[in-house]
């Protein structure tokens, strides 16, 4: 459709100023195909490696007797800690009513969503016996973590996906109304959004309701994932600061890839003016806090293991500080901690460019994390045996990035057909919360006649 | 109600491992060659493992027969999503393998690690097969295995016991291993009889369990002398 077209079609003025949001959709240019092709090559190549593993067995990973867990279970404790960037920010920024969360929680709580998938998948690729996943539900025995996870995590989803709709429905509407594209489809999804008053109370009220539920569903899912490993008595998993270990670790990597996310969308979409260096300085300091309270724990943790001194503990404690885990032990510590920290410090490199560098080295070192977690306790089990190595094989890494590259695929091709900004909200904070927040301050002020 | 343990007197054992050879022909376990086997994927029901205790010049270090422990709170039991893993009501920690998906988290929750992952298709070789035990089904890829006690024997045993009309006496149920012990360095009976043999050595002076301080409550004995 040419330009032409569309300023026929434009009826709302504001639809013009918000041009850039609708773009996207509107047009698709080369790079996007090309970018796709190519994230389908890996993700193909990926499940040609499933396959092998599927027709072989698991014999086909690295694994072996005692290291029964590797890549995969990583990358689910890693993928459904991403998820944590998207609903639990977006909802908290909402219900503080931080203005500044206008043009970033849409692309955050997409990421929620569509992560969770990897995370639920990659337990499924490490089942010996996929096809018989159903007896989860069939012979569900609720004494074990895994269950508690399932349970969680299919709450989650289905309270994000909610929270993900909810805000999306005057956007549709939008789009229904103005869009080139697919009316039926929108018009369908937009539930008959008319932008009337009432709708709109409805709205704000569904939404609202939906920002305070899904808090502490949030918490409690990364909490029953390090369950899945501090309910057993093994060395350095049986510890009761893994919940919030875990927790803090979620949504440092989830703020850093919702800063990754950004970035890109930024650049691609040419979104500068929408995600202004301000969300990238706020989200900063969110990481920056983050990146403390990681090290706070980590520091706890590896303490409290040391100074206690038993030896069955000491062993994987001396694993990951200076044997066979101290390059993955240091590397999560320098991609945690000593790359981002003194970026985040400052506001001159708090900039785009500077968080972006910060975020990649948070979401690596957030990998490493949870590998070192998962496999030196066991690589040291408490009954001496033959030292057995973990190696992961190609299968497995073609796999975790069959599983990224899929999530990249996923997310693209949700901003051609959603907004990634909403448009309603950036609208809304345009034209209300100005006066709004000027009455808010009002409120906080002695001596301003408000009772 | 029968309380089934097992008793090994180290100061018997000489570690020839006919237990193991025994066992593995017994329950039908498969053949992986020397390959997967340098890899750490030998599946041995009951193997021989170091226990070393102290350290250099007064170190003590032995071989240890080790089965499943058939522990009294087994903590394999509690994490399995699905109740493939369960202790029934004479003791037995059980597998029911065709219901496990192979998700692995009794293997690492199992502080004795005494459960085996199939990582592949468990083979034989040719001449072998002729030879597999039909009372002890094969397990397929992708799931869980480890030490029954020979639970089909019991089976096997109070089907005979019931068509001679007699109640089960101590020498009809016996796993594999047991029998097979050449030193007599292994007892197996009923633990809640206070006059078995396994019950009487289990309260004897020498008696001590794996890990005792885990509250797993293994119903596998050891004896040894200054142990």
């Amino acid at each position: 459709m040419d330009e032409k077209h569309l300023n026929v079609e434009v009826v709302d003025s504001t639809l013009r100023e918000d041009a850039a949001l609708f773009e996207p959709i509107r047009r698709t240019g080369k790079s996007f195909y090309i970018t796709l092709l190519i994230l389908g090559v890996v993700i193909l190549w990926a499940v040609w490696a499933y396959l092998h593993q599927y027709r072989d067995g698991l014999g086909v990973t690295g694994l072996a007797r005692p290291i029964f867990w590797g890549v995969y279970i990583t990358n689910f404790v890693f993928f459904i800690g991403i998820s944590h960037a998207g609903t639990l920010i977006s909802a908290i920024l909402r219900l503080a009513k931080a203005e500044w969360r206008r043009s970033i929680t849409r692309s955050a709580e997409v990421i929620t969503v569509l992560v969770l998938f990897f995370g639920v998948g990659n337990i499924l690729i490490d089942l010996g016996q996929p096809d018989r996943m159903l007896n989860i539900i069939k012979f569900s025995q609720f004494q074990s973590p895994l269950l508690w996870d399932v349970s969680s995590i299919t709450i989650y989803l289905a309270a994000s996906s909610i929270y993900l709709y909810l805000p999306l429905i005057p956007d549709i509407a939008l789009l229904r109304d103005y869009g080139e594209k697919w009316r039926w489809f929108y018009r369908i999804l937009s539930l008959g959004w008319k932008g009337t008053e009432r709708q709109h109370h409805l709205l704000e009220k569904g939404i609202a309701f939906m920002a305070i539920l899904v808090i502490p569903v949030a918490v409690s899912v990364h909490t029953v994932v390090s369950f899945v490993f501090a309910m057993t008595i093994q060395p350095m998993w049986h510890s009761a600061i893994f919940g919030p270990y875990f927790v803090a670790g979620a949504i440092f990597s989830g703020i850093a890839a919702l800063i990754v996310a950004m970035n890109v969308i930024r650049k691609v979409y040419h979104l500068e003016d929408y995600l202004r260096p301000v969300h990238f300085n706020n989200l900063g300091i969110l990481l920056l806090v983050m990146t403390l309270l990681w090290f706070y724990f980590t520091f706890t943790e590896y303490l409290t293991t040391y100074y206690g001194g038993e030896p069955i503990h000491m062993a994987i404690f001396w694993s990951k500080f200076t044997g066979r885990f101290a390059p993955y032990f240091w590397g999560m510590f320098l991609f945690c901690f000593i790359i981002p920290l003194p970026i985040l410090s400052f506001k001159r490199t708090r900039t785009p460019m500077g968080t972006l560098i910060a975020s990649i080295s948070v979401v690596i070192g957030m990998w490493l994390e949870r590998f070192v977690i998962v496999v030196p306790t066991l690589t040291n089990p408490r009954i001496p045996g033959e030292m057995v190595l973990y190696f992961p094989t190609w299968i497995e890494w073609s796999i975790f990035a069959g599983c990224v590259a899929f999530f990249i695929l996923l997310y693209m091709i949700f901003t051609k057909i959603f907004p990634i900004v909403s448009i309603w909200e950036v609208r809304e904070g345009r034209e209300k919360s100005m006066a709004e927040v000027q009455e808010r301050i009002r409120t906080y002020l002695p001596g301003i006649g408000v009772e | 109600m029968h309380r089934w343990g097992m008793v090994i007197d180290l100061d018997k054992c000489s570690g020839c491992q006919a237990c193991v050879v025994a066992c593995h022909a017994e329950n039908n376990i498969g053949i992986i060659g020397p390959e997967e086997s340098a890899k750490g994927r030998t599946i041995s029901w009951i193997e021989l493992i170091p226990y070393i205790e102290g350290e250099y010049p007064h170190i003590k270090a032995r071989l240890l027969p080790r089965p499943c422990m058939h522990c009294d709170h087994p903590p394999c039991t509690k994490v399995c999503p699905v109740n493939a893993t369960y202790k029934n009501e004479e003791g037995l920690v059980a597998q029911i393998n065709y219901r496990c998906i192979g998700c692995r988290y009794c293997t690492t929750a199992c502080p004795y690690t005494v459960k085996y992952f199939n990582w592949y298709a468990p083979q034989w070789p040719k001449e072998m097969k002729g030879s597999l035990n039909r009372d002890v089904s094969i397990r397929t890829k992708g799931v869980v295995e480890k030490c029954t006690f020979c639970s089909h024997r019991l089976l096997k045993a109070r089907e005979k016991v019931k068509a001679e009309g007699r109640d089960l006496l101590p020498e009809d149920y016996i796993p594999a291993c047991v029998q097979a012990c050449p030193g007599g360095a292994m007892y197996f009976g009923d633990l809640n009889d206070p006059f078995s043999t396994v019950s009487t050595l289990s309260r004897e002076r020498r008696a001590f369990r794996l890990m005792e301080d885990l509250g797993t409550e293994p119903k596998v004995y050891y004896l040894s002398e200054g142990m």
